[in-house]
């Protein structure tokens, strides 16, 4: 049974000036230890599906599964199962880090001495030990993302759900967040589905990719078999099979010469 | 486990209060700016009314200390917003009433402990009041405070830019401070004037409080007051919980 599926999931926003259908039927499945990525231009509709499948918004058509729970009626089932990281975290900078963590463990239900100690876990995993009496503010941008990231796994859910997870993060920064999600799914079986711009990384990371534009999946399977099948090689750039499958021709042949 | 929840979020929000003292005592700023200053322009004049001048005017301070301190109740939410805590923290299965009530209940904490400071310098002024009616403000200032506090998370959770909370709250605490009668008795004012501040949920609380201060607890203003003010707290909680679980654009 798939950890994560989706019939139709609708939403259209009610804006000043009239509707605006930002995801317009979605349908995917997602299977149990899986690392899925969601790629498409901006305004696909990518965050809004995150948000709807993290109960934060209310789909306006269509259904979900998630962990066996349903969405549309068993929110707080969903809510158990999964974990999610927002594109630009949330954490108040006035707070030390280990408050945020044994608060979110609290959050989600865990007892005062478990919490204390699941901090304190998460801390070790994710290498914030040394920062952990710091203020939130005052920690870098990897190290944010690291904590934001820790929040999410506070209660082991079965399903991270990763919103743009390295966006303005340096390369080494961007290669240790990739090595931990691995690592997440190879040692926990966590399954992650995630939002990406950058095609490196859907590259890297996901065993399969759902391509959204305009609101619906206009492409999914693995790199590989995207590749073959919109760009005509395996050996074709995702940058290449992207831009094939959303419609915009392909990069200009380099005209600069190799040498002078 | 929602009360558990409540509690958590209660401390959390506590915490923060008491991160900041000069935050905690700013909002005594506007009261006590009147009860020193306008105060003592009242104790000769004819207010009508069963006490002295300030058993009038303390009550209507009070008031206006939880309207002004609670309506921005919602600020906090703001902020949290803009941070991306509102988000993180539904995405957990942390009960919604609890997100709102633990917040409220901190500004009731904090306006109540405001009171008694404003009561103290009150009673240094020249105010005599029955202790029980003391009690019962301060009991219609925590409830005022949870109502007032829940809508204005609630406006906060909804407006559609930041910029429009703090004019949109103006735009009500300053006619409902007037046309409640909070400064001075509504008694004191033309038919057409009574008549409209009646529309005021604060024109009950205040009266209630006022007939507190002068040691009538069993009067029909008590009885009005308690009734408004419990309608009061009860629907703008339901609201303020309503946002928290469906607000999402």
């Amino acid at each position: 049974m798939p950890i994560i599926s989706t019939a139709s999931l609708a939403r259209t926003f009610q804006t000043r000036l009239g509707p605006v259908a930002a995801v317009r039927g979605i349908d995917l499945t997602v299977r149990e230890g899986e690392i899925v990525g969601l790629l498409g231009p901006n305004g696909a509709g990518k965050t809004t599906t995150l948000r709807m499948l993290t109960t934060l918004l209310k789909p306006t058509g269509g259904a979900a599964t998630i962990a066996g729970r349903d969405l549309a009626t068993d929110p707080a089932g969903v809510r158990r199962a999964c974990g999610y990281v927002a594109q630009s975290g949330g954490v108040d900078p006035q707070i030390s880090v280990r408050e945020e963590l044994v608060t979110q463990g609290r959050l989600y239900r865990l007892t005062k001495d478990r919490a204390a100690e699941r901090a304190r876990e998460l801390a070790d995993t994710l290498a914030l030990t040394g920062l952990l009496d710091r203020r939130c503010g005052t920690l870098s941008g990897g190290q944010r993302r690291r904590l934001d990231i820790a929040l999410a796994l506070a209660h082991r859910p079965k399903v991270l759900f990763l919103d743009e997870p390295t966006t303005g993060l340096d390369p080494g920064s961007r290669a240790d967040l990739w090595d931990l999600i691995r690592g997440l799914r190879d040692e926990h079986g966590t399954t992650v589905f995630l939002t990406t711009h950058y095609l490196d990384e859907a590259d890297a990371l996901a065993d399969r990719l759902v391509i959204v534009d305009k609101g619906v999946v206009v492409a999914e399977g693995t790199p590989s078999a995207l590749k073959l099948a919109h760009a005509g090689s395996i050996d074709a750039t995702l940058q290449d099979t992207f831009l094939a499958i959303t419609g915009r021709g392909p990069a200009p042949a380099d005209a600069a010469p190799v040498a002078v | 486990m929602f009360v558990h929840d409540t509690a958590l979020i209660y401390g959390r929000y506590l915490r923060q209060s008491l991160r900041s003292r000069f935050a905690l005592l700013f909002g005594l700023l506007m009261p006590l700016l009147y009860l020193l200053f306008f105060g003592p322009l009242l104790t000769g004049l004819p207010l009508g009314g069963g006490g002295s001048s300030w058993q009038l005017l303390v009550p209507g301070l009070l008031l206006q200390l939880g309207l002004f301190g609670a309506a921005f109740a919602g600020f906090t939410v703001i902020v949290e917003k803009g941070q991306g805590v509102v988000e993180r923290m539904r995405v957990t299965p942390v009960s919604r009433l609890a997100l709102l009530l633990g917040r409220v209940l901190r500004d009731a904490t904090v306006l109540v402990v405001q009171a008694v400071l404003l009561v103290l310098a009150a009673v240094a002024m020249g105010l005599r009041a029955p202790p029980a009616g003391v009690l019962i403000g301060f009991a219609f200032v925590g409830l005022l405070t949870v109502s007032l506090g829940s809508l204005s998370c609630a406006l906060a959770m909804r407006v559609p830019t930041p910029q429009e909370f703090g004019p949109l709250v103006n735009a009500v605490t300053m006619p409902s401070m007037l046309l409640s009668g909070l400064m001075l008795p509504m008694t004191l004012a033309p038919g057409w004037l009574d008549l409209l501040s009646h529309v005021m949920p604060l024109r009950y609380l205040v009266d209630a409080v006022r007939d507190a201060y002068v040691g009538s607890y069993t009067s029909d203003h008590m009885l009005y007051g308690v009734l408004v003010a419990v309608a009061f707290a009860t629907l703008a909680v339901t609201v303020g919980t309503r946002v928290f679980r469906t607000a999402g654009a």
